[in-house]
């Protein structure tokens, strides 16, 4: 089989959405038993690229060729059938199901559609490939959206696809789960799958993928080997002009003798924290630093009402909180931006207005009656602080890209300025002029005196972000740190050292 | 190569998304426009004021119940109490007219129903049960206070300082007309102009969300059960003094009558997106298609059925507008 046979070919298709089009001719070879990078902005058009091979969307213009032959009104099913398998970034697994069901989900072992034992034995043959360490009784309800990321993979592998398309595969992995899905990327290609990678994180493109595709605005750039490419060299192309990769300049720290906004003590929480004991002062940006599954998500909950204490002292802003709820956590000027926008933070069944005045209608009504012109001055200003695109007032954020869908969630607490700022992943899964935007809103929020609380699954970014940081694992906080210090290797060997104490205390495992 | 191919394709094709996207939007006020030309064509009494205020009074108190019902269907809810509620608030009313005092009773009928959808709110909300379900239950529970009531025997209410609501006009409109129209303007208003509408939107479109923004999403449950309930009440007197007589079954099937007047005007059931004026709008619908078979004098089995087959094409339309 020779490297250059073409297993899937998109020529001069286009595809508009209610007037707007979002892709303009576009022609990219894919050749088999290779893993081909789509990179861009978000709103670019890679997902959509992948979502036409995938069988999602149907081109309005232009042609799909599946190993040669021409491919019309083509289904999520029909590609399945032709071995073209998807794994979404919002992803698509029945949550009330074990993993074993979801991953043989369609194709189950039966005699005659009656289902009979054998799942569990090819689960056991796929888990040789894959290497996730999933459990396959586990209710999908019960798992973490990292683990939720692997079994859609799995499902992908278990189908036997030629071609596997990836949106984002790696925005909720750990930089450790990422290297083993890499490994299994490496283990399909060298059986001839096709991989279609689509992400931002370009370092994983570099050292994964063989040939790359660069798009902006709807439209192929340039489609080239990787050998050769630099994450500069690429970021240029998507941007369209030379730029820099560059972090923010942060504001001074607050002075040691300026109270904190936010202060908990030996916290333990329902959730499953334990002995945390954290700061934040006005106008501070703390890191909370860990892998997924540390706990970091749970102690901004615990800080904005979400999670019940079970002892330890939480004081707000002056004032010792008990039972604090949401509702009272938002009126004393906590703000949370939650780490799955589409889930947790939109309302998608409305348009940008009504989303953005959401946390804060109080103060644009009198006596329960919104003023709608005051309401509509306000959208507009944050449209053009944050420079959402479409800048629509009543635009229908539900078809927005992830970046201006993310810069609408910040709006909605941005509008009025927050005391304590918690974000939850504020970067993940945008693209990077709406990264180095929200970069540059996290350091004015705390030029501007709030108290910020940020949370990454990058180090790089929360540590380069960070006046200071509090080092997780297990559900507690084991060290802090002072972040213009520390290092993103410093940081990973103080986690996996703490790991390797609480798992093995006699075994002592370095790193 | 596809120069010329390319242009009309194109023309085409937003053409017809956009003519999809009208129909899908006002399918029900097309519906009702075509059927008010076919029936003053087809006879003459029809498009005359008396019978369309008629056709509008007649449907004044499920078009109430429909305008609330909205509200907790947009806000991610469901009411299948609406009709015991009727009942309950029909023979409260029919016995405060009586024994206590008529204008009293006019006040009671909405507020017992507003209690009585707090209840069904604080149940779904404290237990974390499906509305559907408790609201299932708590009919059967109504039901049988409005037959208690009573002793399940039918209360005759002849006073005119309580048949007014039901029976008198002003001018040519009926009070009932009148009240259903300030009744409609006040949800609408509550839905689109107030805080307290963006929340329920909100809650129907993204519980978690809303709960996230610091809104209190049990309590804006309560309160659209509290509408619902009182609406259901309001209804229950208007019918009570419009023909002198409250019995405990009054009101069997409102409540499935309303759902359909809802989900044909278009509200999703789904919760986050709907209008008032799509219920009414659903309510008149299946209304003048009642009218035209009566002045037509069709077999009246088939107008269920034609109420069906309207209803199913409505709702397919939708989804596949959402589909899309």
């Amino acid at each position: 089989m020779t490297a250059s046979e073409v297993a899937v070919r998109v020529k001069g298709v286009a595809k508009s959405f209610g007037g707007t089009r979002i892709l303009n001719d576009i022609t990219i070879d894919f050749y088999k038993g290779t893993v081909h990078a789509l990179v861009g902005e978000n709103g670019a058009g890679k997902s959509s690229v992948g979502k036409i091979i995938g069988g999602y969307y149907s081109a309005d213009e232009g042609t799909l060729e599946i190993e040669g032959d021409t491919v019309t009104r083509f289904s999520p099913r029909d590609a399945l059938k032709r071995g073209v398998a998807m794994i979404h970034q919002e992803l698509q697994l029945v949550p009330e199901l074990t993993v074993l069901q979801n991953v043989f989900l369609g194709q189950e072992t039966n005699r005659a559609g009656v289902l009979v034992k054998g799942d569990l034995s090819r689960f056991k043959t796929l888990e040789q490939t894959c290497e996730f360490g999933l459990d396959p009784n586990a209710k999908v309800a019960s798992l973490r959206i990292a683990e939720r990321q692997k079994v859609e993979i799995m499902r992908a592998v278990a189908r036997e696809a030629n071609v596997i398309i990836m949106d984002e595969p790696t925005s909720s992995l750990t930089e450790d789960e990422a290297d083993r899905l890499h490994g299994l990327i490496a283990r399909l290609k060298s059986r001839g799958t096709t991989i279609i990678y689509v992400s931002h994180f370009l370092d994983h493109i570099l050292s994964t993928c063989d040939r790359v595709t660069v798009m902006r605005d709807g439209e192929v750039i340039r489609t080239d080997a990787i050998a050769g490419e630099t994450k500069q060299s690429l970021v240029d192309s998507m941007l369209g002009k030379a730029s820099e990769i560059s972090w923010p300049q942060l504001p001074p720290a607050p002075a040691d003798s300026v109270p904190p906004i936010a202060e908990m003590r030996e916290v333990a929480t329902t959730s499953g924290l334990s002995n945390i004991s954290l700061s934040i002062r006005p106008g501070e940006i703390v890191g909370l630093i860990g892998l997924v599954g540390a706990g970091r998500t749970e102690v901004g909950r615990a800080l904005f009402g979400a999670d019940r204490l079970l002892w330890g002292t939480y004081v707000l802003d002056g004032d010792v909180q008990k039972n604090l709820t949401i509702h009272q956590a938002v009126k004393k000027g906590v703000a949370l931006v939650p780490e799955d926008r589409r889930k947790e933070g939109l309302v998608l069944s409305q348009t940008t207005r009504p989303n953005v005045s959401l946390a804060s209608l109080e103060q644009i009504s009198r006596m329960g009656v919104v003023n709608r012109r005051r309401e509509r001055d306000r959208v507009a200003k944050m449209i053009d602080h944050f420079g959402i695109v479409p800048g629509k007032v009543d635009g229908e954020v539900a078809f927005y890209s992830g970046g201006n869908q993310q810069k609408v969630l910040l709006s909605k607490w941005a509008v009025e300025r927050p005391k304590l700022l918690i974000l939850d992943e504020p970067s993940r899964g945008v693209d990077i002029g709406a990264r180095q935007r929200i970069h540059e809103f996290i350091v004015e929020m705390a030029a501007a005196g709030v108290g910020v609380l940020l949370i990454s699954s990058e180090l790089e970014e929360v540590i380069n972000l960070s006046h200071r940081g509090y080092l997780m694992s297990e559900g507690q906080i084991f060290a802090q740190a002072d972040c213009r210090e520390l290092t993103v290797q410093d940081a990973l060997k103080h986690i996996f050292r703490q790991q390797g104490q609480e798992k093995h205390p006699k075994e002592g495992i370095a790193v | 190569m596809s120069e010329t191919h390319l242009p009309t394709s194109k023309r085409r094709s937003v053409n017809w998304i956009a003519v999809g996207d009208f129909a899908r939007q006002y399918g029900v006020l097309i519906i009702i426009g075509a059927l008010l030309i076919g029936l003053s064509f087809a006879s003459e009494n029809f498009l005359t004021a008396r019978n369309l205020l008629n056709i509008l009074n007649q449907s004044a108190p499920l078009a109430i119940i429909a305008c609330a019902l909205t509200l907790v269907i947009i806000g991610g809810g469901f009411d299948l109490s609406t009709g015991a509620i009727f009942g309950v608030a029909s023979v409260s009313a029919g016995w405060l007219a009586i024994n206590v005092d008529p204008y009293l009773a006019i006040v009671a009928g909405p507020v017992i129903g507003l209690m009585l959808g707090g209840i069904n709110g604080m149940i779904i909300t404290g237990f974390g049960v499906h509305s559907f379900l408790v609201t299932l239950a708590t009919s059967l529970v109504y039901r049988g206070i409005a037959i208690l009531i009573t002793g399940g025997a039918l209360i005759p209410v002849r006073i005119p300082e309580f048949s007014w609501l039901g029976r008198e006009r002003i001018g040519m409109v009926n009070v009932a007309v009148i009240v259903l129209f300030v009744f409609m303007a006040l949800m609408t208003f509550l839905l689109n102009h107030t805080t307290f509408g963006r929340k329920v939107f909100a809650v129907g479109g993204n519980e978690e969300a809303a709960l996230l923004s610091g809104i209190r999403t049990k309590l804006i449950k309560i309160m659209t059960f509290c509408l619902s309930g009182g609406a259901a009440g309001l209804a229950g007197v208007i019918s009570v003094s419009r023909i002198s007589m409250a019995e405990p079954q009054a009101g069997v099937g409102m409540e499935l009558e309303a759902i359909a007047a809802v989900i044909l005007g278009g509200t999703s059931i789904m919760g986050g997106s709907g209008a008032v004026w799509r219920s009414v709008s659903g309510v008149l619908l299946i209304a003048l298609i009642g009218n035209g078979f009566n002045i037509l004098n069709v077999n009246p089995f088939f107008k269920d059925l034609t109420t069906g087959v309207i209803i199913v094409i409505a709702v397919a339309l939708a989804a596949s507008a959402s589909r899309r």
